[in-house]
This record gives C-alpha cells, sequence and structure tokens, in this order.
C-alpha cells in the first residue's frame, strides 16, 4: 500500500491485492485503512517517478505496437491500435502478446479494446477479466450502459451526487433528459458521456522520446489531397535525412503523424530492412500508405519522427563500378513489398538439419541473413510439395514394391514405372511431429511415374515389423517434376 | 537487294513495331529447335510469359521447374510470388536455381501477387519475377507486359491448376506455354529415367504455336531432346499437333 499526504493527512493512494481484499481502497485516511489491519505495510507514494515509470512504459509500447501511444496518469496507457494489428497478424495476437509482456515486467495490467477511449477507458477499469477484453465494433454503447456511473471518469463529488439521485449505471444516465442534470452536475458529465459513446472526438496526443531525429511542418491552411500529404512527406523526409546524416545514422523505421483539426492524430508507421537515409525511398514508403489517413476537415500539422535509428553500414565507394557489380536496390524493393505484405512475408528458404523433408527447409527474412548454403544433396526432391501428407488407397502387389495403382483426390493414378524406397526415420528425440507421428515414425518414400507421366512422392508408414513405427498406411506428399 | 535480305529486314522492322524482343536480350533454351521458332532466339526479356501446367498436381510441377530451369541461367535475384505455399526450395536448387536467389514474396491472393509483381518489375537487374495465379484479366497481363518493358525484366505468369480452356483467353503476354507431362522411357529396371514433357508453346506473338517432347532440366537448368526423337523429321511432329 502506498500512501500521499493530503491536506495534513495522509490517504491511500494505492493498494496492492491483498489489502484490496481486506477493503482498503484508494482515497481512505490511513488511520481508516489501519483500522481494518493494524500489520499493514504503508510506503510513500512517489507520483513523480510513477509518472516516469508510466511514460517510460509508453515509449516502449510506442516502439512496439503502436505510433499513437499517450500515457494517461496516474495509472493508464492509450494505444490507438487502429491499423497497427498486421504486425502481429491479428488484433487478438497484438493484445495477447502486449498482456504477456507487460505482466511480465512484474505488473499488473488488464486491458480493453473499444470502438472510443472513452468507452476502452471504463471496460479496462471496470470490467477485471484478467485478460484482453475486446468490444467488438458498434458494441461499445451496449458495453458501458451496464457500467457504474464512476467508470465515466467523473469527479468523485459529482458521481456521489449522481449516486444520491438514485443514479447507479451509465444506462440511466444514457436515458434521462440532460438539461436538469447538466444544471446541477456541470457539462462535464456529458462531455465524458458523448466521449465514451463516440458523439465527441477524443484525441490522443502520442508522445515519442524528444533525442530521435524528428521534424514538424504546420499549415496555415489545413490540407486534406493525397497529393499535398505527399508534398509535405517529401519535405519532411529531406529535413529528416539532413538530420541524419548529422548523426551518422539511417532510419530503420518512420513514423508520420497527421494532426487533424479536431485533434485528433492519424499515423503512418513503415518499416526498412536496412538503415535507410535515401529521402526519395522514405518518402515513396510513407506515400504508399496514404490512402489509410482520413483527413475530415483537413490536417493542419504534419510531423515525421524516426523512432528507430541505427548506424548506417559503412557504403564503400558509392561509385558507378560498385552499384553496376551489387545488381539492383534490393533493400528499396524489399522495403516496398514487405511495407505492403508484411516483412514476415518476404522470406527465403535455407536448409535445416532434418530428416522429415517437410521440416527440411525453414526460411529466413529475405535481407541481412547469411547466404551459400549447401543444399547438395542428390536425392530426387518435389517441386511441389503438400503441407500435410494426404492418405490416399493403393493396390500393391508386393509390400517392399511401389504400388502398381493409387487413388488421391477421388482420381485413379496406374502406376508404370517407380523407384524407392529411400527409408525417412523420424526424430526419435521430437516428441511428437508434423500430423502427430509416433516418434519412432519410419517412412518409405517411392517416386512413381503413372501411366500419363505424372511423377509422384508417396510413402508408406511404418517399417513393417514394428507397430510403434507406423500403421503401414499411404500417403501422397508431392509431385516432381 | 536479294529476296531473303528483304524477308529479314521486314521481319525486323514488324518486330520493333510489335516491341518484340527489340531492346533486351533473349534467353535461349541452347536448342536450336525451340530457340529457332522463339522471336530473339529463346525466351525474351522485358516481357511476360505465361506457362502453366493442368489440374494435375504433377504437371504444375513440371512447369515449376521447367521455369526454374530458365531462371537457373541467368544471374540476379528472382522474386517469386506466391498464393500457396506448396513450393519447395530443394527442387529449384536440383534445376539449377539456388534457393539463396530466390526471394518468395506470400502475397496471399490474386490481386496481391499481380501488385507484387508490378512492384518487382519496375526493378531492373532482376533475373525475372514469378507469380503465381489462377486467372487475371487480359488488362493486368497489359501492365505486366509494359512494366517488363520498362525494366527489361522477364515476367512470368504461372497458372496454377490451369484447364486447357482457359488458355483461349487473350492476354498481352508474348509466349505461353503449357508443360505436361508424359511418359519417360522405360529403363527396363525399377528406375525412373529423366523426366520428359510436352512442352507447348500455345501461342507466340512473331511466330507461330508449336510443340515438343523435351527431357526435364538437368543440375544446370537445362532441358534436352530426346536422344529417339531428335532425329524424328518436324514435319511428322506437326502433323501429330494438327490431328
Amino acid at each position: 500500500m502506498t500512501a500521499i499526504p493530503d491536506h495534513g493527512r495522509r490517504i491511500v493512494a494505492a493498494v496492492d491485492p491483498g489489502a484490496r481484499a481486506l477493503g482498503i481502497r484508494p482515497g481512505m485516511t490511513i488511520t481508516k485503512a489501519r483500522s481494518f489491519a493494524p500489520e499493514l505495510q504503508v510506503v510513500d507514494a512517489e507520483p513523480e517517478a510513477d509518472l516516469e515509470g508510466l511514460r517510460r512504459l509508453a515509449l516502449w509500447a510506442g516502439a512496439r505496437y503502436s505510433p499513437v501511444v499517450a500515457p494517461d496518469a496516474p495509472d493508464g496507457l492509450w494505444i490507438d491500435v487502429t491499423g497497427c494489428a498486421s504486425l502481429f497478424s491479428t488484433e487478438r495476437a497484438l493484445l495477447k502478446d502486449l498482456h504477456r509482456r507487460v505482466a511480465g515486467f512484474g505488473l499488473s495490467v488488464q486491458i480493453a479494446v473499444a470502438d472510443t477511449a472513452g468507452c476502452a477507458h471504463a471496460v479496462a477499469r471496470h470490467v477485471p477479466a484478467g485478460r484482453p477484453v475486446t468490444i467488438l465494433p458498434g458494441d461499445h454503447r451496449k458495453a458501458i450502459a451496464l457500467l457504474p456511473i464512476s467508470a465515466l471518469r467523473l469527479a468523485p463529488a459529482g458521481v456521489e451526487g449522481l449516486r444520491k439521485l438514485g443514479f447507479e449505471r451509465i444506462e440511466q444516465l444514457i436515458g434521462s433528459p440532460r438539461g436538469p442534470i447538466a444544471k446541477r452536475f456541470g457539462r462535464d458529465l456529458h462531455r465524458r458521456l458523448d466521449q465514451a459513446l463516440g458523439f465527441l472526438p477524443e484525441p490522443i496526443e502520442p508522445i515519442f522520446p524528444e533525442a530521435l531525429p524528428q521534424t514538424r511542418r504546420g499549415f496555415m491552411e489545413p490540407i486534406a489531397t493525397p497529393e499535398a500529404f505527399a508534398r509535405v512527406i517529401r519535405d519532411l523526409a529531406n529535413d529528416i535525412v539532413g538530420q541524419l546524416a548529422g548523426l551518422g545514422k539511417g532510419a530503420r523505421g518512420l513514423d508520420c503523424y497527421f494532426h487533424r483539426v479536431d485533434g485528433h492524430v492519424q499515423a503512418i508507421r513503415v518499416g526498412t530492412a536496412t538503415p535507410a537515409r535515401d529521402p526519395l525511398h522514405l518518402a515513396k514508403l510513407l506515400s504508399a500508405k496514404i490512402d489509410t489517413i482520413e483527413p475530415g476537415l483537413g490536417i493542419e500539422a504534419m510531423t515525421l519522427v524516426t523512432p528507430l535509428v541505427e548506424a548506417m553500414k559503412p557504403a564503400q565507394g558509392e561509385s558507378l563500378e560498385s552499384l553496376r557489380s551489387t545488381g539492383p536496390d534490393l533493400a528499396a524493393l524489399i522495403d516496398a513489398l514487405a511495407n505492403r505484405f508484411g516483412h514476415r512475408n518476404l522470406r527465403r528458404a535455407v536448409p535445416r538439419a532434418s530428416a522429415m523433408p517437410e521440416r527440411s527447409v525453414s526460411s529466413v527474412p529475405a535481407l541481412g541473413q547469411p547466404e551459400g548454403a549447401n543444399w547438395h544433396d542428390d536425392l530426387p526432391r518435389p517441386s511441389r510439395m503438400l503441407a500435410r501428407p494426404e492418405p490416399i488407397d493403393v493396390i500393391a502387389l508386393l509390400p517392399d514394391e511401389a504400388p502398381r495403382l493409387f487413388i488421391w483426390r477421388g482420381k485413379r493414378h496406374r502406376v508404370t514405372q517407380g523407384d524407392g524406397p529411400e527409408r525417412l526415420h523420424g526424430e526419435w528425440w521430437r516428441e511428437r511431429g508434423a500430423e502427430g507421428e509416433l516418434p519412432l515414425t519410419v517412412r518409405d518414400y517411392y517416386q512413381v511415374e503413372t501411366e500419363t507421366g505424372g511423377r509422384y512422392w508417396l510413402f508408406r508408414l511404418g517399417d513393417g515389423e514394428h507397430a510403434s513405427t507406423g500403421t503401414m498406411r499411404w500417403f501422397i506428399h508431392g509431385a516432381f517434376a | 537487294m536479294h529476296e531473303p535480305q528483304v524477308l529479314a529486314d521486314l521481319r525486323a522492322r514488324i518486330a520493333r513495331i510489335e516491341g518484340a524482343g527489340a531492346r533486351y536480350k533473349a534467353i535461349p533454351f541452347g536448342l536450336d529447335a525451340l530457340d529457332s521458332r522463339l522471336p530473339g532466339g529463346g525466351i525474351a526479356t522485358g516481357a511476360l510469359h505465361e506457362i502453366a501446367g493442368s489440374p494435375d498436381l504433377a504437371d504444375d510441377a513440371s512447369a515449376t521447374i521447367f521455369l526454374a530451369g530458365i531462371l537457373a541461367r541467368v544471374a540476379g535475384p528472382v522474386f517469386w510470388c506466391l498464393r500457396w505455399r506448396d513450393l519447395f526450395a530443394p527442387a529449384l536448387d536440383l534445376a539449377g536455381l539456388h534457393p539463396d536467389r530466390v526471394i518468395h514474396v506470400e502475397a496471399g491472393s490474386d490481386a496481391n501477387v499481380l501488385l507484387a509483381m508490378e512492384e518487382c518489375l519496375r526493378n531492373p537487374g532482376l533475373a525475372g519475377v514469378v507469380g503465381e495465379i489462377t486467372k487475371y484479366s487480359t488488362t493486368a497481363s497489359k501492365r505486366l507486359q509494359l512494366a517488363a518493358e520498362g525494366s527489361g525484366v522477364p515476367a512470368f505468369v504461372f497458372r496454377r491448376a490451369s484447364k486447357p480452356e482457359q488458355m483461349l483467353e487473350g492476354t498481352a503476354a508474348m509466349t505461353r506455354w503449357r508443360i505436361t507431362a508424359v511418359p519417360s522411357e522405360d529403363l527396363g529396371i525399377p528406375s525412373l529415367g529423366r523426366p520428359r514433357w510436352r512442352a507447348a508453346l500455345e501461342r507466340v506473338r512473331g511466330g507461330n504455336p508449336h510443340s515438343w517432347i523435351v527431357e526435364g532440366c538437368d543440375a544446370t537448368g537445362r532441358i534436352a531432346l530426346p536422344a529417339a526423337l531428335v532425329d524424328r523429321p518436324a514435319a511428322a511432329e506437326d502433323r501429330q499437333i494438327a490431328a
């Protein structure tokens, strides 16, 4: 439990779950709290240090999840995850990652996602689910209707007054006439209500580290066209590249903030595969995402920040000869593709030591990974491999020969020639591999050619002697050239 | 002027008007039988080519290696834009296309594959750009053709599980190939010989369709003509196609 001084007495600032279970709440006097539990440990609160910690947490979340992050003192964090889920494939994955990591810092955390900031704020503080809560788009009204009045971020006196009038839950407030209530409790009440319901905008003013290269342009007249944005982005990119050059660094990521006239801030985030300092390239990456910005009534200022800088790789003589020998600007192309399709969808294949063919290839990022891996293995391998071996029905004459006929996806394939078997042993040190195979799996692979000339890769599970090696079923795993 | 010279001159002029292979070199197969029927003497760079197998997976697999063989003989990185994850890299290596050179772009849908291809095609110096799709429009093919002409990079649209009747659709592609497996030579022992394909050139700008039986790629990506067929008169081949 922590305590802060208040008008000559000391009151409770924050409590841990144990104290909360005893009925101690923030706002009580220490004397009253001690009457619940005399052995209470009281620590002086450090609001400045807490605020600084919150700020650091916000900067961390800003680098990892979304460009638009702001601390919400004393104990909250705003994160605008609009359009940021693609980095984690789904919003759910993003929330899970956020929850896991913040909990890993030793903080108790409650996460809520909703259409409006007010709704997310209310749900996060009043629905102790213990896991991220997502309010589906359009459901925010339903979600906050059931919550208590105090969820609206009002002054404690107002909440008390409303309670005396019989208002307990927000739905009562939504349904009652506004005039009389506003007269007594002020306009703030309905402003908070409208923000939670999405009738009033609630801008999040993002924070970012001041030390980073950044540049800002304000406009006399708000701008709203993609062409104008592209122009400003070019100017901003030129400025930022000047700053980066002074530092001897290159940008690995860029955030461009669009400040709308109604105070709303939207952002574009792009990343690069290698430190970049070419204004044209950076501007092109940003411009490709302009269509995600909703200009509304106009943008009055734009800020470009580089949250991630790295020392430039020493460019050895950017002369014409070296350009010619290094070939095309792969890094620029890969950045352009990655910002559209995601870095994880740009891969290169590398061999991996594994007996099972489906595990013998792993993929690595397209750039910056060691090359020259030796694939040379003259065993035949199919050019198209099924993600999962599919069971087939076969007619085989002899147990150790390729089948004479197999039926796959309802089609009969008569086999004219075959080669094999190539015996592959499962990796006994793995508990369970793909398709739940047994640890002692044995596969006998056969290459067969059908009467039309098509070549397929079939295998039989098991060695025919030990039941633990497989069931003797036949599968198809791919097709050859 | 001698008559053959006039003809050659006219052909060159027509080729220039059609924009076919006039500005960039072609990638030869190294087989006279094929190269002589292709304008520029091979697979033209800076142009769009269509390659298809059939709904049979084995034919798509053959077409994959046919394509890998072409790309294996050009220097530079290859961008392979995918919708499906069934491309198996070790087989590319066996055809001479080292997987280090191949960057897989998992674009997810036909529309995204086309977008990714266009983006890649704007960069000169690539060995080639491959896109695996099921369907695309004539307009999309024109866009790719123009992008390829601009940079000199060969573009290959690989139509997966393509049915023969789809080949009647219009296209701006320079060539259109259909690769299907045919029975290989029976070695008489329980082993498989070199694979054989029917490489059907179904459409070629500034040339006539033709079809060959070829043997699959060796470790350097070269296809070959089967020994027994090398001496067969071309006329017989033509009759077979006409039939």
